[in-house]
Order: C-alpha cells, then sequence, then structure tokens
C-alpha cells in the first residue's frame, strides 16, 4: 500500500471562494444543481447548503454575526469526506461497493452501488448522498483517478490560499501542528485540530484546523462508528425473541382447562 | 446546531420512507406468523393445527411483497442480487457486521422456510382451493413423505428464521449514526416484541372472522397479552434509555406515539380483559387496534429520526 494521503484544511485561511467546490464539480463531472437553475438559500450567502450526491465539496459559511450586525465574524470551512481509518459506511455497505483503497482513501464503487442508502445512515458526518443521475451513494473519491495518474486532488490544486493542503497524512499532521502552534503564539489561542490523531474514528485522513467548537461548524463532537450498537442491539433482540418465545409456551401450555397438551396429528411441513 | 443533544445530530437522512416501513411490518408479521405456526404445531392440540396452518399461509405471499418492497426501494433495483452475489467475482456477499447483509440472506432463506412449509400446509389440508387441485401435485402422497420430527426440526429453524427476519430490522436501525435509532440499543426488542403481538392478532383476526373456535385462539389470544404487557414495557424502555435524545420526540412524532401506545397497546389489553372467560371470544377491535398500532409504531421510529 501507497502512504496514507489526506487533506488538512486550515479554515483560517478559508476565503470561502468556492474555487473547489467548482474544481471537484469539474473534474467529476458532477451535474448542476436544479437542472442548472439558480436556486438561492435565502438566509445565507452560502447558496450550496450541505455535501450531498452532486456536491462533494462544500464551502460552510459559518456567520456568527449579532443581532444589530454591529459586530461578528465569518468562519469558512471546506468540508469534504473525512476518509476516516475507521469508516461507518465501509463498515454497514452490504455490497462491498465502498472499498479501502491503496493511499487508505474510502471510494464508493457506483457500478458495485445498489442504492440502499445504508451508508446514509451510516456516516457520522452526513456526507454521502444519492446521485439523481446515478441513482446510487457517493461522495468524494479524493480524486481516486487523479492520485492513480500522480496528480493531486482537483480541489486543493485549486484553492488559491492553501486552506485546502494535500500530502502524506503523516507529513500533514506535523505541518498542520506547527500552524496550530504558530496561531497559538499569534495569540489565536483557539486553535486546535479536529481528527487529526487517532482518538476519532482511528483518525481523519481528511482533518481540520478549526477555532470554535465542532458543532459550529455542523461536526460532531463526538463521531462513533455504527458498529457500536451491533452486539447490545443484538443481545437485546435475542432478548425480546426469547421472552416472546416463553410467552407463547407458557400460553398454550397453560390452559387452564386441565387438558394435556401436545400435537396429536401428524403434520408434515 | 450548538444545543445537539447527541452526535448523531450531524448525519443525513437516507430517505427510507413508506416501503421500508411497509416492509419493516410486513416483514414482522411474516417472521411472526411463521414462529406462531411452528410454535401451534409443536404445543397445540390436534385441533389446533388449521390455525398452525394459517400461520404459513400468511408468512410465505407476504415474504414475497417484502422482497419486491425492498427491490423497488433501492436505487437501482436491478442490483438487488449485490446484496447476496458479489458483482465482480459471484462469490457469495456476506458481512456478518453489517445487519442489511444479514438481513438480506435471513430473508431469503427465510423465504425457503416458508415455501416449503405453505406446501406442506397445503398438503395438510383436507380440502384445498380448486387451483391448487389443478395444480397436478400429488398433494395425499406429499402429506406423509415427511416424518414428523423431521417436520417439526424445519419449522424451529424456519421460526427461528423468522423472529430474525422480524427482529434484525431494530438491529439495523441502530447500527447507523441516525437519531433516535442509533441511540437506543432497543429497537431491535421492540421491533421482534411487536412483531409477534401483531402477528398474534392478525392470526386471532382471521381466525375469528372465519368463525374458527379452536382452543388454541384461546391460548394465542392470552399469549398476545403477554406480549403486549412486554411491548409496553420495551417501549417505555426505549423512551428511557434514549435520556435527553427523547426530547426529539416532543412533537407531533411524540403524539402519535402516545397514540400508538394508549389505542395500539392498553386498549387493546383492556378490551382483551373485559373478553376474559366469556364463551364466545370477538377479539376483532382489539386485533385490529394492535395491527393498526403496531404499524403507526413503526412509521413513528422511521419517520421521526428522518425529519430530524
Amino acid at each position: 500500500m501507497a502512504e496514507p494521503m489526506g487533506f488538512y484544511t486550515d479554515t483560517t485561511v478559508c476565503i470561502g471562494c468556492k474555487a473547489c467546490e467548482v474544481a471537484c464539480k469539474e473534474w467529476n463531472q458532477l451535474p448542476s444543481t436544479n437542472g442548472g437553475v439558480n436556486t438561492m438559500s435565502g438566509d445565507s450567502y452560502d447558496n450550496t447548503r450541505r455535501l450531498d450526491g452532486i456536491h462533494w465539496r462544500h464551502v460552510k459559511f459559518i456567520e456568527q454575526f449579532s443581532e444589530d450586525r454591529t459586530g461578528g465574524r465569518w468562519l469558512l470551512m471546506s468540508d469534504v469526506c473525512k476518509h476516516c481509518v475507521q469508516a461507518g459506511c465501509l463498515e454497514v455497505c452490504p455490497t462491498g461497493a465502498i472499498i479501502r483503497t491503496e493511499f487508505d482513501t474510502v471510494v464508493i464503487q457506483s457500478n458495485t452501488c445498489n442504492g440502499c442508502r445504508d451508508c446514509i445512515a451510516a456516516c457520522p458526518f452526513g456526507v454521502i448522498d444519492i446521485n439523481p443521475v446515478s441513482n446510487t451513494a457517493q461522495k468524494c473519491t479524493l480524486c481516486y483517478d487523479r492520485l492513480q495518474g500522480g496528480l493531486e486532488p482537483a480541489c486543493s490544486k485549486a484553492c488559491p490560499t492553501k486552506s485546502i493542503q494535500f500530502g502524506t497524512v503523516k507529513e500533514l499532521r506535523e505541518r498542520a501542528q506547527r500552524r496550530v502552534d504558530q496561531l497559538h503564539e499569534a495569540g489565536e489561542k483557539r486553535a486546535y485540530l479536529y481528527g487529526a490523531d487517532e482518538k476519532m474514528l482511528g483518525g481523519l485522513n481528511s482533518f481540520y484546523l478549526l477555532v470554535d467548537k465542532p458543532e459550529t461548524y455542523g461536526l460532531p463532537p463526538d463521531p462513533k462508528l455504527p458498529s457500536r450498537q451491533l452486539v447490545p442491539g443484538t443481545v437485546a433482540t435475542v432478548l425480546g425473541a426469547i421472552m416472546v418465545g416463553l410467552a407463547g409456551i407458557f400460553s398454550f401450555r397453560n390452559r387452564g382447562s386441565g387438558e394435556p397438551a401436545g400435537a396429536t396429528e401428524d403434520t408434515p411441513a | 446546531m450548538i444545543d445537539a443533544p447527541s452526535s448523531t445530530w450531524f448525519t443525513a437522512a437516507p430517505h427510507w420512507q413508506w416501503y421500508i416501513i411497509l416492509y419493516f411490518f410486513l416483514g414482522g408479521l411474516a417472521g411472526g406468523c411463521y414462529f406462531l405456526g411452528t410454535l401451534i404445531a409443536i404445543v397445540g392440540r390436534a385441533a389446533d393445527m388449521k390455525l398452525a396452518r394459517l400461520g404459513f399461509y400468511i408468512a410465505f405471499p407476504l415474504v414475497l411483497v417484502c422482497g419486491f418492497l425492498l427491490t423497488i426501494d433501492l436505487g437501482r433495483p436491478e442490483r438487488f442480487w449485490h446484496m447476496l452475489i458479489q458483482r465482480n467475482t459471484l462469490l457469495p456477499m456476506f458481512k456478518y457486521w453489517s445487519p442489511m447483509s444479514i438481513g438480506s440472506w435471513a430473508l431469503a432463506i427465510f423465504g425457503l422456510f416458508t415455501f416449503i412449509s405453505f406446501v406442506g400446509a397445503l398438503a395438510d389440508e383436507e380440502r384445498r382451493w380448486p387451483a391448487f387441485d389443478r395444480l397436478g401435485i400429488p398433494w395425499e402422497r406429499l402429506r406423509f413423505t415427511v416424518p414428523a420430527l423431521l417436520a417439526r426440526m424445519f419449522e424451529v429453524t424456519g421460526g427461528i428464521f423468522g423472529l430474525y427476519v422480524a427482529g434484525y430490522t431494530g438491529v439495523l436501525l441502530a447500527v447507523t449514526n441516525r437519531p433516535i435509532w442509533s441511540d437506543t440499543p432497543l429497537l431491535g426488542m421492540l421491533f421482534v416484541v411487536s412483531a409477534a403481538s401483531t402477528s398474534a392478532a392478525l392470526m386471532i383476526l382471521i381466525a375469528t372472522r372465519r368463525g374458527w373456535s379452536m382452543p388454541g385462539l384461546r391460548s394465542l389470544h392470552r399469549m398476545d397479552a403477554w406480549v403486549i404487557m412486554l411491548e409496553v414495557l420495551v417501549l417505555i424502555g426505549v423512551v428511557v434509555s434514549l435520556g435527553s435524545v427523547a426530547r426529539a420526540w416532543l412533537n407531533a412524532w411524540g403524539a402519535l406515539l402516545l397514540v400508538v401506545m394508549v389505542f395500539g397497546l392498553i386498549v387493546p389489553l383492556a378490551l382483551s380483559w373485559r373478553a376474559r372467560g366469556r364463551h364466545a371470544l370477538d377479539l376483532t377491535t382489539a386485533s385490529a387496534l394492535v395491527l393498526a398500532g403496531g404499524f403507526l409504531l413503526r412509521v413513528v421510529i422511521v419517520l421521526s429520526a428522518e425529519s430530524v
């Protein structure tokens, strides 16, 4: 396997130009929203709104302003699939359409996916959705085709401020830590890395430098794997089935009529 | 989403809607009726065998409907077989840690069991629908080819698969990252218990409608009362185990859940308590309420999380 590859996104230098969104859409030939008819969100300068099957990059605009608009700030964050080392989508996919590549990234094979949508519910970050053209689940592939050709992903290539940086996860983590230290020295004490260590789902191969709580950016503070409920859920269900069985046996045995139980008729299956 | 009660609030809805709700309901009935058919075939009296066969008659057609519903719900229905066979290698596709993967296999295998038991029940019938007699199948010969012990063992295995199909759907919901679904481990338990109560209700309803009065009907009714009581407790358990997440039900969904609790569980329980001891059981209303409640329960569980 090649070295694990990923993205380090420094949200402090994102200017919200959405070049990454456009580059992603162009390279991956993703269709336009609503057949190309302009749709405005109406309550934000961000009109993409969310990641889905035809938006594999989404620059979030977090507009923190007071009621009277006298003070405030913009938080901008180019969101994308996190390519989790322990990926919930990959875990549940019943067709084997979701694979881990030689670059340690997570890719949905569109020719295998049958659109069951289990991965959409399993993703801790709400990244995946159905592409209405293919009717299969789709998301960022970390430009698997470009990586195989020795190119860097379209989004990081297009980013004019180096907010999105591509490289080996190991090197990106070191670079990101230096940036956090730099920001701390400069007085921005709120800066920290989200998902840059193994504690979060074994590590996010696409991780972030943030300056506010994860929730502010619409990121889960404590993302988990769907399989956490597998054993407790199964045990509880088996217990339920046993109780149903006991209720059945008890009800049919205890007729209160004093007659002996047991079938006498010979009934083949 | 600053005040989200759980990290599950940051996820996206999979758009599992009416086909899936209907599948959860009918799959529960198929599994539950087969299980009850098996139970009655083993511990029931000779006169109850008609009731056992009813369970098998219900299960098979419902499994067919379930397969159809699941297929048309897919984004790419023509690729339904990718659930069972790897597209590129044509080897079996099986992930024991993915409820949808095991569930697909369980439903397929359960389908075979329901088919064979359906045929077996027909063979065992004194009088069949003329259409089945015209098929040219030597029913009489079929009846005595399978030893009773083997038949019971077969049905017990099928019954276990039936309960599996009835319950795994709750585990499937739990093994995600969606609000409510993955915030409690008890949905599988709720679904399996609810499947048993709705299945008993359906069998009682049909038997009553057809004017049957075998002793097993009374036992089935007694069982249903026990299971409904159990379901009330499990439903309370679900709400308690959700903790602060339960506030997602402080809306119309919660009100509907309360309707399910009162009219789908407590009222039928009271009705059957009143009917207790009477010679002629009329449980039509109670059974219909249990069935409607079982359906609405799945509507609330599925759609309330979809709308978070």
